[in-house]
């Protein structure tokens, strides 16, 4: 290390500044309690505090912020949706994350990538061209693209067709990115922290106080908290939370499993997905391979990785790239997803008054963080839903209004 | 490898079966409310610890019934439908929908 380095680094005149500002203890009222501090609820308790001006804000954790799903997902972000509703909500969000690093002071890595989905029978292309046409129509920069054009922008993909599926065409999204899916978290939580907003973490709602159909409040491990209004955002817990407030939800806990390589010079700059294959693989900031598949086939509540996984993964992806044979697996992980019947999430209203959810973000959550964040954030402050997020109300299953987002996860249900 | 004891083929990696979801006794679909129906379909306890699920034997084409645990992932038992379900669940339709699809029956040509 160069010693001006070190010396600057000394001076009191340049002290090292904490990154989240030592947080006050847990008081008995706030205006807002945020249940889960994860990317969602970290963003909405930030843009209420941004736009609306509503700083009494307590975001409650049962672990760290950001150890849930937000540390657990592929950091994919893309908006090449099938139905309007998704496409709609999935583009703000990446006008969001565009501008992220810049509106929180806080380096998010948010690089723009490219998103190859590859097709493999002549059904996957027609999808492919009729998601292309859906996303064109909406304003999403997204095209159908054949082996010739796959072959400039991944030269290291196998293109053979002396393979048991080989690649017909695919569904090309220039604007498909990674960022550094803590840095959101953390991002949010310091911005959210300089406006005003408590971070507890290592506090596990136990309870909902509900009278006359109302939230009044929740019981935690530190004692009552009452509260204005109440935002559950907890996804993979939500069936459990919500079941403290007293209501049921559609959905079926999965984990989802993914693992990452050792780190390999850069050689892989799209994104690529093969919704035939189970599989989509990209190439981090720090060189790693992050790699992940299908859901696991049947619902537990634990983080375990299992080899059945890893043994479906891989077999598929060395018909992609057969040269990563030689690599090998640095780590491996699962997270709790939260699966709704249409692969759509569930935001809004509940059946209990002042309580707010965000939940079912399934295999789509990441790159939802900054929409799903400023909508919820505007639904709480104004008690009223916006019309993006409307159609993910709860009450949709009552109404046989499902939605059906078959372009929701990347790989097959 | 995961094993499930099926209580028709003995202890099978479980890769053979598929989940068929917690059960659930359904109301009555001629009797019962839109809201009753939708709650049955699309609600879930999706519960946190022992549970009680249809499981199927893909190639014996053999459903039954498992209890397991969604936080340790262990199977406690498995057992046939036949010791929750002694009686068959005869749904009957309401008369006019039984009239309509009879007539559409014979129609086309199909037996009722």
């Amino acid at each position: 290390m160069p010693f001006a380095l070190l010396k600057y680094g000394l001076k009191r005149e340049y002290p090292a500044e904490r990154h989240f500002p030592p947080q006050p203890e847990l008081k008995s009222t706030y205006d807002v309690v945020i249940i889960g501090g994860g990317g969602h609820g970290l963003a909405a308790a930030y843009y209420l505090a941004k736009d609306y001006g509503i700083t009494d804000v307590a975001v409650l954790d049962k672990g760290y912020l950001g150890g849930g799903n937000t540390a657990r997902n592929t950091a994919i972000i893309r908006a090449n949706y099938l139905t309007p509703e998704g496409v709609r909500f999935y583009a703000e969000s990446i006008a969001l994350f565009k501008e992220l690093s810049q509106e929180l002071d806080f380096n998010v890595l948010y690089s723009e990538r490219g998103h190859l989905t590859l097709a493999h029978t002549d059904a996957a292309v027609r999808t492919s061209r009729w998601r292309a046409e859906v996303n064109k129509h909406l304003g999403v920069d997204s095209e159908l693209i054949f082996p010739d054009q796959i072959r400039k922008l991944v030269p290291s993909l196998n293109l053979s067709e002396d393979v048991r599926y080989p690649i017909l065409g695919a569904l090309y999204h220039p604007p498909g990115a990674i960022a550094r899916h803590d840095a959101v978290a953390w991002g949010y939580a310091a911005a959210a922290a300089r406006r005003g907003v408590e971070l507890h973490q290592k506090v596990e709602v136990t309870g909902v106080l509900r009278a006359n159909g109302r939230a009044l409040g929740v019981e935690t491990t530190r004692g009552t908290v009452h509260c204005g209004r109440i935002l559950q955002a907890v996804s993979g817990s939500s069936s459990l939370v919500a079941a403290m407030a007293g209501f049921r939800l559609p959905i079926h806990t999965v984990p989802l499993q993914a693992c990452v390589s050792q780190p390999l010079k850069p050689f892989l700059d799209p994104i690529v997905v093969s919704g035939s294959l189970h599989t989509y693989i990209s190439q981090s900031a720090r060189g790693e391979l992050v790699m992940g598949g299908e859901t696991d086939p049947y619902g537990v509540y634990a983080d375990r990785s299992t080899l059945e996984f890893k043994e479906g993964l891989i077999a598929h992806m060395l018909e992609l790239f057969p040269f990563l044979a030689e690599i090998k697996v640095l780590r491996q992980w699962a997270g709790m997803v939260d699966m709704t019947p249409d692969f759509s999430p569930v935001m809004g209203k509940t059946p209990v008054e002042n309580y707010y959810i965000d939940a079912g973000w399934g295999t789509w959550g990441f790159k939802a963080t900054p929409v799903s964040g400023k909508r919820m954030a505007e639904t709480i402050a104004t008690g009223r839903v916006p019309e993006l997020i409307e159609r993910f109300r709860l009450g949709r299953f009552y109404e046989f209004k499902q939605i059906g987002e078959r372009g929701a996860a990347s790989v097959g249900h | 490898m995961k094993i499930m004891p099926c209580p028709l083929n003995g202890p099978r990696n479980i890769s053979e079966f598929v989940c068929g979801g917690e059960v659930v006794i359904p109301p009555d679909p001629a009797r019962c409310s839109a809201a009753e129906w939708a709650d049955y379909v699309f609600m879930r306890d999706n519960v946190a610890g022992v549970v009680r699920e249809w499981w199927y034997h893909v190639a014996t084409a053999y459903w039954f019934i498992a209890e397991r645990d969604t936080v340790t992932d262990e199977i406690i038992r498995t057992y046939p439908a036949s010791e929750l379900f002694s009686k068959r669940v005869v749904f009957t339709a309401p008369e006019e929908a039984s009239e309509a699809g009879a007539s559409e029956a014979g129609a086309s040509g199909g037996k009722p």
